[in-house]
């Protein structure tokens, strides 16, 4: 009989070697004439883990890992392929307590199936959300994602059944839905995992979003860093295709759905909804004046829905078990879940998919184990390069939107980066600057020229230079860039350099 | 010029095979046909452009004539030039410029806002370091030193033997096993000093280059 081993495709495991592990398990099945089939898996999302190895037996998959090369040869020795023990040997991938306390429903199946298997995707609960929304009117589609609470988790936590309402009113000859997928937040990796692990239920997102508001084009606007998810991304539209759930008459529905993957080029600001149209017209990724929104002017002047990756996947669950389903996960205004990012200086980084209200606390010791370098951990930066960073004493805050906003910070898409006491929370300040001076589209002052005069501002603290003068200065200087920008670019950059300021002040005293 | 190591997508939309373009290049002819006088002009705006002449006009006008009438045709003209020579030659700014009716000079706004184009042809191997902060908690900041001071060139420069060029990059989604570099299209994780020597090395031996 034909055992089955997974072995992630995933970028972040082929980083660290999952592909010639893979290639060692392939080689030393032959040679022992195996009867070995290698399923290449997204990632579980566990990368202290990785590359974790699953073999599916008759009591489940039992996980391994991490996995080196090397490890090969003693695994077929311990008859892993019938679970055998070993020194690697983790158990039941299901009974991993990182996994099994967490509450996967965007992530289902992301490093659970194969990713482009239409026949895996099918029978677990694939196409039953876009199935609902054929046989349901536009508007009873808007209402469950309404009724879902789900806000987009791209940044900015905005109600994504109220974009969506907005679209559907506004008539037009053409419509658009646009999935943003330039994940630019440094520390952030679910867009990415998705997308490799379980690509159909992007594009079902999107299918749907067309039948809601009428719109028959979708452009996914994917960063060109990440390759993977290009050739993924494209692969998986070619079979949709051919299978009919994509094209002019989408399951026989009657209903058309075109979908193309566009390239970025390397900018950040084409993350933020505006220059990504810009970008996706051809144009310099300048960002434009609100309003118009873009639910009513958007891609090519047409009214256009623009979701991050996470949002759009989350849909097809709404329409499958119903809005309520969803909002009965989470606290006050945020429900549903929060597919967390763990990262940096941590022992256990990874995805972590949980209804809202779990504490950093609780996320970076009970999940994270902790600092990776075994010293006390000092800070945090949650919601990416223009995230506040969050002192200890601050952990206790519950992972919830307003919650965060309240104390100044914010979850953006969910990214969480650690640091432990040898961070320079002033070089840290000084980076943020930097990158807004690198990364600002150049339409407003504050932010063109501001983040490069805060570079030098904080040059001459480092200096010693006039040093209390300076540190006004600077304050002054942040106070204008978020109260004089056009965007949360030049507008949020401050965030991180406050915060620094705020809960770090010693380090700029050296 | 075989075996450049920066491109290796397998696109499923592009139907150029990049190995047969590169080996009609390789005699180093430029097929002109058409707009001489264009093309001049940007040569001379270009003048520091080395490796135009390596790029085959009849493959440039190939990519702009196939992608022309898409909406917002721009960026995927752009990538796929790049992609098949290296770099975006003066003579492409022309031709592009033409086929979709913007001037001249908004190619090159386009080209220049962009960090991935590129109007200089680069190093056999594009090595990107990741400067994002998870890598910089996990010592990507030492990484970014070490690979400066071992290459003996800074961020945006090419090794004197054409080897490799170096580059910042803003996040590689790899941030879980940080600090993060791309060679070509492979990412790696948790990359020390070693490591990077490994991967210099690899790069070099995998595009014809010695170490
Ligand atoms: C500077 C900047 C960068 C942004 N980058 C991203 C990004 O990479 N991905 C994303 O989904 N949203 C990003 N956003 C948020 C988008 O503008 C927009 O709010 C989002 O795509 C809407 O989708 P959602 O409602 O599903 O979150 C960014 C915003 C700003 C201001
Ligand atoms: S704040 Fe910065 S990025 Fe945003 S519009 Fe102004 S210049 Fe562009
Ligand atoms: S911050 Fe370096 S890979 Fe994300």
């Amino acid at each position: 009989m034909t055992v089955k081993v997974y072995v992630p495709c995933d970028t972040t495991a082929v980083s660290i070697g999952a592909d010639r592990v893979a290639a060692q398990i392939s080689a030393a099945a032959g040679s022992a004439g195996l009867d070995v089939m290698i399923v290449r898996n997204g990632s579980r999302g566990m990368f202290w883990l990785e590359p974790l190895v699953e073999v599916e037996t008759s009591t489940g998959r039992i996980a391994y890992g991490p996995v080196k090369p090397s490890d090969v040869a003693s695994l077929f020795a311990s008859d892993f392929l019938r679970g055998g023990p070993h020194a690697l040997r983790l158990g039941a991938t299901d009974e991993i307590p990182y996994l099994k306390n967490q509450e996967r429903l965007t992530f289902q199946r992301v490093g659970v199936i194969d990713p482009l298997s239409m026949e895996e995707y099918a029978a677990q609960g694939g196409w039953s959300g876009l199935q609902q929304a054929i046989v349901s009117a536009p508007a009873q589609i808007v209402a469950v994602v309404k009724e879902s609470g789900l806000r987009g988790r791209g940044g900015a936590a905005f109600p994504t059944g109220i974009k969506w309402q907005t679209v559907l009113d506004t008539p037009a000859d053409q419509k658009y839905i646009v999935c943003n997928a330039d994940e630019g937040d440094s520390g952030t990796f679910a867009d990415r995992m998705l997308m490799e692990g379980d690509p159909y239920c992007l594009i079902e997102g999107m299918i749907i979003a067309g039948l809601a508001v009428g719109a028959t084009v979708g452009y996914i606007y994917l960063r060109s860093e990440y390759p993977r998810c290009w050739t993924t991304l494209n692969e998986a539209i070619r079979r949709c295709e051919a299978a009919g759930w994509l094209g002019k008459n989408v399951a026989g529905s009657n209903h058309a759905f075109h979908l193309e993957v566009r390239l970025g080029a390397g900018s950040y600001i084409c993350g933020e909804e505006t220059a990504l149209l810009e970008s996706l017209e051809g144009k310099r990724g300048e960002v434009r004046a609100k309003p118009p929104l873009p639910a009513h002017v958007g891609l090519f002047g047409k009214p256009t829905i623009v979701n991050n990756v996470i949002t759009l996947a989350t849909v097809p669950l709404l329409l499958a078990r119903g809005g309520k389903f969803y909002a009965d996960f989470g606290q006050g205004r945020s429900r549903g879940t929060l597919t967390l990012q763990l990262s940096g200086n941590i022992q256990r980084p990874g995805l972590i998919e949980k209804a809202f209200g779990l504490t950093l606390h609780e996320l970076l010791y009970e999940y994270g184990g902790g600092s990776a370098s075994g010293r006390p951990l000092r800070a945090v930066q949650a919601g990416g390069p223009l995230g506040a960073y969050i002192p200890t004493r601050d952990f206790d805050l519950p992972l919830d939107y307003e919650a965060f906003a309240q104390r100044g910070a914010m979850i953006g898409h969910g990214g969480i980066v650690a640091f432990d006491d040898t961070v320079d929370m002033r070089r840290m300040a000084r980076f943020a600057l930097e990158f807004c001076a690198e990364e600002s589209c150049g339409k407003c002052t504050p932010c063109r020229i501001g983040s490069v005069r805060g570079v030098e501002v904080i040059d001459r603290i480092a200096q010693g230079e006039d040093r209390d003068k300076n540190l006004v200065l600077l304050e002054s200087l942040c106070d204008t860039m978020q109260h004089g920008s056009l965007c949360a670019m030049g507008g949020m950059t401050p965030f991180p350099v406050q915060s620094a300021l705020q809960h770090f002040p010693e380090d700029f005293e050296r | 010029m075989m075996g450049r190591t920066q491109v290796s997508w397998t696109t499923a939309c592009s139907s150029v095979s990049w190995t047969t373009l590169w080996s009609n290049f390789a005699d180093g002819t430029i097929h002109d046909n058409a707009d001489r006088g264009a093309i001049h002009d940007t040569r001379i705006l270009f003048a520091g452009s080395k490796g135009f002449i390596g790029m085959e006009l009849q493959a440039i006008r190939e990519i702009v004539a196939r992608h022309r009438h898409r909406p917002g045709a721009m960026l995927p003209i752009l990538h796929e030039i790049q992609q098949v020579g290296g770099h975006l030659p003066a003579t492409a700014i022309a031709i592009i410029a033409e086929a979709l009716n913007v001037s001249r000079a908004e190619v090159y706004g386009v080209i220049t806002f962009y960090a991935d184009f590129r109007t200089e042809p680069p190093g056999r191997s594009i090595i990107q370091v990741c400067r994002g902060e998870a890598c910089q908690a996990k010592g990507g900041c030492e990484l970014e030193e070490h690979a400066k001071r071992s290459l003996g060139i800074d961020f945006h420069q090419t090794t004197t033997d054409d080897a490799v060029t170096l580059e910042p990059v803003f996040c590689l989604g790899n941030c879980a096993c940080s600090p993060s570099v791309r060679v070509g299209d492979e990412v790696h994780g948790r990359v020390d000093a070693t490591r990077f020597d490994e991967l210099v090395a690899e790069a070099k031996a995998s595009s014809g280059v010695g170490p």
